[in-house]
């Protein structure tokens, strides 16, 4: 059983209440390929999603997932709604719990966000992405992509590459890779490392080679392309050079290492086409499997008692 | 009016007392002090029983917020926040709207503290005009309007220049200038200590670097110019090593740090509570530790509250976007004497922290109980315990970290000005 009315993060979660998701997703993922891909479980339930960060992606994924399982679900359209007006935070959370919603996904660029709502709400929030803090639908559906090819995650190598210390992927990833017991290697620049991050059980690389040496997983990260300016890098071309996953990089991984992205993706910045779309690329069904995840999501805490 | 202290043990360093001893006040002043049963005849008998009878406590960094943040604080309710804390002098910080950089703002505080202050209330000018680091204020007519010392304080003076020109200037008056020790670049969009914490929170760090940095550059500035540099709210280690060397250098320096630097650690902010939320941010451990250390061997001279009152709105909200700050006048005395319950220190050296060095770094004659001294007295019972209620505060900020805590040492009496307070009655 899953403990808590929202999903705040993978820190809050056991290595069970994952699993639990994780399975959950799979009968799932036989419906979505079935030819009628709808089931009935949160008929009459209404989900509703408060972005104050654009993303396409996560917010039509958790769309179809809503639909897929019966619910309404809406959009709380933040630059057309008050909250440009100045209205508060809580203000518009209330509101949007008054509308009657069972559920709030909620995106912003500050971390603790969610929490915040947690606080505040009796119905469910759902965390999908909170600054630099977590995103953890990420995580799971990059777990489930995981166990779909590998079974297993103990004594897994997963390599994580990119700018780490403004990926809130990277962190829900950690999260979840050490709790399933993988052995975690972030490969990232000394300027994107985040400060004491060794304390959550990782190994460090600046060295991409050294970092992918016999990795299981390779998890590649968005580069936010203003980083450059703030000093953190010289240039993207030196980026490329030296953390971008090419042909040649990846070698140094398993010969049947898989290459994972959140999307959407840089190419020619942190991977190079020939791998975004190579064969060890799983990019793609990820997308797909997001779906699955995210249903079980829904599925899951619309069971727990408020 | 004539009133006695009585039944209670007064502890006053400036004069060598710790004993059962008796406290008449006639009026604005302190008459005489007597053993038990000696004093004269009084109007009104205050019962100190079971109870520590100290000067009043001096702040010299608290923000009343007025004028133009009446919404946060008032000087009225700022100042019976000060004396519900024991603290019988506030010396206020300038950054208000307007900012204190010229003798009207002056005038007003000093005018509305007169009409509806509790306590005495002196205000800190600004260092430069606007505090935006580029042209010094009038030294001269501030201090004559009433200002005690200067500061930029929110900000730092981030042009090194106008800092060596400000602790040069200001030996003229043999003003402290108080520095707020942040290096804004390294510190840009920061709002926790950078660390693990950090990390796990995914809130972006103020590395102790920004601190220490900047203390570095004003220690070498004061030992350039012989100025009298005060150092406002040092929260860490490095910082605390850097003032004892500038001291065993004989460096002209004083410094302060605030009990929210020694009874909380950054791991409280895994709540993303924005009371917790305050510049410089809650540290470490191990800054914990080396402020202790600090307030033990005299490398940290004094313990500020850096009361920063904040509308509830201004802290419900992301952290990221909460203001920084915390209310601290209520708790700074119970949250300090536990340095003494614990023994990092002594009850005369806290009082000396809290009172007779403060006075002495602003230049004023508080902070003692002797006879023709202001009447300013603080009844304290070292053994009630009690649960923090921080909307019950008389702050109009009710941002406390500490809200539901459980504190030992209650201020039970507080005497401002020969004017009684008793907290005990209700
Ligand atoms: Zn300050």
């Amino acid at each position: 059983m899953i403990q808590s009315k929202d999903l705040l993060g993978i820190k809050e979660l056991t290595p069970e209440e994952i699993y639990l998701i994780l399975d959950t997703a799979a009968g799932f993922k036989d419906v979505l390929m079935r030819d009628i891909k709808k089931v009935p479980p949160l008929r009459g339930k209404t989900v509703v999603s408060l972005f104050f960060e654009p993303s396409t992606r996560t917010k039509t994924s958790f769309a179809l997932a809503s639909k897929r399982l019966s619910a309404d679900f809406v959009n709380f359209s933040v630059s057309t709604s008050s909250v440009v007006k100045g209205e508060s935070l809580k203000d518009t959370a209330l509101t949007i719990q008054a509308l009657g919603a069972d559920f709030v996904l909620v995106r912003h660029a500050s971390s603790g966000v969610p929490h915040l709502l947690s606080n505040i709400l009796d119905i469910s929030v759902i965390n999908a992405g909170d600054g630099a803090n977590e995103h953890p639908t990420q995580a799971l559906l990059d777990m489930f992509t995981i166990q779909s090819y590998k079974k297993k995650f103990k004594g897994l190598n997963v390599a994580i590459v990119g700018d780490i210390a403004h990926s809130r992927v990277a962190k829900s990833n950690i999260y979840a890779l050490t709790k399933l017991e993988a052995n975690v290697r972030l490969i990232c620049p000394p300027t994107l490392t985040p400060a004491e991050v060794d304390k959550l059980g990782v190994e460090v690389h600046h060295s991409l080679d050294k970092g992918l040496k016999d990795v299981d997983v390779i998890m590649a990260l968005r580069l936010q392309l203003e980083r450059q300016s703030k000093g953190f890098l010289p240039s993207l071309r030196e980026y490329f050079k030296l953390y971008g996953l090419t042909a040649d990089s990846v070698s140094h991984a398993k010969d049947d290492a898989i290459v994972m992205h959140p999307g959407p993706m840089n190419r020619g910045v942190e991977i190079a086409s020939s791998i975004a779309d190579g064969n060890q690329s799983v990019i793609l069904e990820q997308v797909t499997n997001g779906i699955a995840v995210r249903m079980a999501v829904l599925y899951l805490l619309a069971g727990v008692k408020k | 009016m004539i009133t006695l202290i009585k039944n209670g043990h007064v502890v006053d360093p400036s004069q060598n007392i710790d004993g059962p001893m008796e406290i008449l006040i006639k009026g604005r002043k302190i008459e005489g002090l007597y053993p038990k049963g000696k004093a004269p005849e009084a109007e009104k008998i205050i019962d100190a029983t079971k109870c520590f009878v100290i000067p009043g406590l001096v702040d010299i960094h608290t923000h009343l917020r007025e004028p133009g943040f009446e919404y946060k604080e008032t000087i009225e309710t700022g100042t019976r926040s000060a004396v519900r804390g024991g603290f019988t002098t506030v010396c206020c910080m300038p950054n208000t709207d307007p900012v204190n950089d010229n003798v009207a703002v002056t005038e007003f505080i000093l005018d509305k503290a007169k009409k509806y202050g509790s306590c005495t209330v002196h205000p800190i000018g600004a260092i430069t005009t606007g505090s935006n680091s580029e042209e010094l204020t009038e030294l001269q007519a501030l201090i004559k309007a009433g200002c005690i010392a200067f500061s930029d304080d929110g900000r730092p003076v981030t042009n090194s220049q106008m800092m060596r020109r400000a602790l040069e200037y200001s030996k003229i008056f043999d003003v402290p200038v108080i520095s707020h020790c942040e290096d804004l670049q390294l510190s840009e969009g920061g709002v926790v200590n950078e660390g693990f914490v950090s990390t796990i929170v995914g809130l972006k760090g103020i590395p102790k670097a920004a601190e220490e940095t900047m203390v570095a550059r004003d220690l070498s500035l004061c030992e350039l110019t012989g100025g009298k540099l005060h150092i406002a709210h040092v929260s860490t280690a490095g910082s605390v090593n850097l003032i004892r060397n500038a001291k065993s250098r004989g460096i002209n320096v004083t410094a302060e740090t605030c009990p929210h630097y020694y009874n909380l650690t950054d791991e409280a902010i895994i709540s993303y509570d924005t009371n917790l939320k305050v510049n410089p941010p809650i540290r470490t451990a191990v800054d914990v530790e080396a402020i202790k250390e600090g307030i033990k061997d005299g490398t940290i001279d004094i313990i500020a509250t850096d009361h920063a009152p904040h509308h509830f709105d201004d802290k419900q909200r992301e952290f990221d976007s909460a203001a920084f700050g915390i209310s601290g006048l209520e708790t700074a005395f119970a949250l300090s004497y536990h340095l003494v319950r614990h023994e990092t220190i002594d009850l005369k050296q806290l009082i000396t922290m809290m009172c007779i060095t403060p006075s002495k770094i602003v230049g004023l004659n508080k902070g003692t109980l002797s006879p023709g001294a202001d009447a300013d007295i603080a009844v304290v019972n070292p053994e009630t315990i009690y649960k923090v209620d921080s909307s019950s505060f008389l702050s109009k900020g009710k941002n406390s970290p500490f809200n539901k805590w459980t504190l030992t040492g209650s201020v039970e009496k507080t005497i401002a000005m020969g004017k009684v307070f008793d907290w005990s009655e209700k």
